[in-house]
């Protein structure tokens, strides 16, 4: 699915969040939104995952104004960056629960849910953990049943908010691969906020790199990887990647 | 210039290392003695008083004190008052905690001003309030006794009353835990597609039953318990509405010592069932408690 965020600008009372910005993801990408605390990046992407609303512009999917669409009509699998997994229940559980949460009408069978649960833990490499809670499960497990539940939903896109924040350097490399492997193999649009200019070098197709100010956070550059790396855009954006 | 032949000192025995935290023995002894005799003397002593006082004419005397009218009205009254207002306080603090914690608004800071309220005010206090409000000779009142539905010297005025004294347990229990769990699975489960309402049953109750059951149990034993503000609106009319703290109070003031510290028996009884009941969920359900490490 094709994103477009159209002259998005966010307030949070008196604190400028975001400054307009504009930015069209095509469908199918593996998008970093990359930059320094305070640039807006993850208020973007709870934009787009409808859990902030901004305070002017617009936000299409495949053409279609989804500005106003709530949290679940808009159907983004979001990982979250302290992963939020349900404490009180099983990694099976956690998985299951938004095929559970759907209406009568559109909810699989028990049987279904079981085996779709089945298929994203193998998805994952954790076939084995379905009984245990999340507090049983280290960092790096814990991140990838949360991108499992995020996948359970059938999504139309997935949103991640630093989603290797919390974990070291090892397992953060073994990750950055699961994660390309998931988004090629379902092909679905993904964003990912990132404040590690490697991370998004090396994992995403388009990197956007944004910067903090009093007026809110703005776009700096957009581009390929190679691309920023060979024509940073600004003085910001050399010293971001260099750093 | 180390000769080889020279030996170190070996000593006797291990060296015995102390934890950095742990007193030295005196220190512990003394608080550990403070506390045993501040527990002996406010709490033990007058809890077997009242169990000796009860028995102090024989098993008999006070199972006959307990089953005359008057007190075993006092029982069912007391019961029925718990019965209303410990669900009602329940939602109301669930409610409450929850508008406190998953929303900013406006006068947050004085909202939880409010709910503690209670426990700052006099119970007596609370109490005139209620007839000030509800009292025959108010227009609200007098209207409501016009219509049939007294408020004051019934039972309605008593479970306001027990209420307004018991409403900061569940809130007060649950502003902390909410506060400290966030809202960040209730996020996630919006991205998963659930309704506010399936969030409620799902995950925001289950992750805070604990703090729950704890504030409703001590909502519970304070309810059985109050005294001063249902004192003021009860009227004391036996059978009607003399709750076991208020019979207690009239027997032992026309001497009935056997049948006050009977029924006064029965109410700490109560109050230790509670607790027991406490503790025996926290054992049942001990690995349940760490994997949302609270209490």
């Amino acid at each position: 699915m094709q994103i477009e965020i159209d002259e998005i600008s966010k307030q949070f009372g008196m604190t400028a969040a975001l400054h307009p910005v504009s930015l069209t993801i095509p469908s199918g990408a593996l998008v970093a939104l990359l930059g320094p605390s305070g640039s807006g990046k993850t208020t973007l992407l709870r934009i787009l995952g409808g859990l902030e609303f901004p305070t002017s512009g617009r936000v299409l999917f495949d053409g279609q104004d989804a500005t106003g669409l709530t949290v679940q009509e808009r159907r983004a699998g979001f990982v979250f960056q302290s992963y939020a997994l349900f404490r009180h229940m099983t990694v099976f559980e956690n998985i299951a629960y938004g095929l559970k949460a759907r209406p009568r009408a559109t909810r699989p069978p028990k049987a279904e849910i079981a085996r779709r649960v089945g298929k994203l833990l193998d998805l994952i490499q954790l076939p084995e953990i379905g009984a245990r809670y999340p507090t049983q499960l280290s960092g790096g497990q814990r991140q990838r049943v949360a991108l499992a539940r995020a996948l359970a939903i059938e999504p139309r896109m997935l949103l991640l908010d630093e989603p290797f924040g919390a974990l070291d350097a090892k397992v953060r490399k073994e990750l950055r691969q699961g994660l390309r492997d998931i988004h090629d193999e379902t092909g679905l649009t993904t964003v990912f906020v990132t404040h590690d200019q490697d991370e998004a070098m090396e994992l995403a197709d388009l990197v956007v790199v944004m910067s903090g100010s009093s007026t809110g956070g703005r776009i700096e550059q957009i581009g390929k990887p190679a691309d920023i790396r060979a024509r940073p855009a600004s003085a910001f954006v050399r010293d971001f990647i260099s750093a | 210039m180390f000769d080889a032949g020279v030996k170190l000192p070996v000593p006797a025995k291990a060296p015995r290392f102390r934890p950095a935290t742990q007193e030295s023995p005196a220190v512990r002894w003394l608080l550990i003695g403070i506390a045993v005799l501040g527990l002996a003397v406010l709490v033990v002593a007058p809890l077997a008083a009242v169990f000796t006082e009860a028995l102090a004419k024989g098993w008999a005397a006070a199972v006959t004190s307990l089953t005359h009218k008057d007190a075993r009205d006092a029982i069912r009254l007391t019961l029925l008052i718990t019965a209303i207002a410990v669900p009602l306080n329940a939602v109301f603090g669930i409610a409450a905690a929850w508008f406190i914690t998953k929303f900013d608004f406006r006068g947050k800071a004085f909202l939880i001003t409010l709910i503690d309220l209670p426990f700052s005010v006099s119970p007596v206090v609370a109490g005139l309030c209620l007839v000030l409000l509800f009292g025959a000779n108010t227009a609200l009142g007098g209207w409501l006794v016009a219509q049939g539905y007294p408020i004051i010297f019934a039972l309605p005025g008593i479970a306001l009353a027990t209420m307004f004294v018991t409403f900061p347990f569940v809130a007060r229990e649950l502003i902390p835990v909410m506060i400290e769990q966030g809202r960040v699975e209730e996020e996630a489960a919006l991205t998963l597609g659930a309704s506010g309402w399936r969030i409620f049953w799902t995950v925001t109750l289950p992750n805070i039953r604990w703090a729950l059951l704890y504030g409703v149990l001590l909502c519970n034993a304070r309810a059985m318990g109050e005294f001063g503000a249902v004192a003021v609106v009860s009227g004391k009319i036996r059978g009607q509405t003399a709750t076991m703290p208020i019979t207690i109070e009239m027997m032992y003031n026309e001497y009935l010592s056997v049948a006050a510290f009977s029924l006064a028996a029965v109410l700490t009884a109560l109050a230790l069932v509670t607790l027991l009941l406490k503790t025996a969920l926290e054992i049942r359900h001990a690995d349940a408690l760490a994997a949302t490490h609270r209490h």
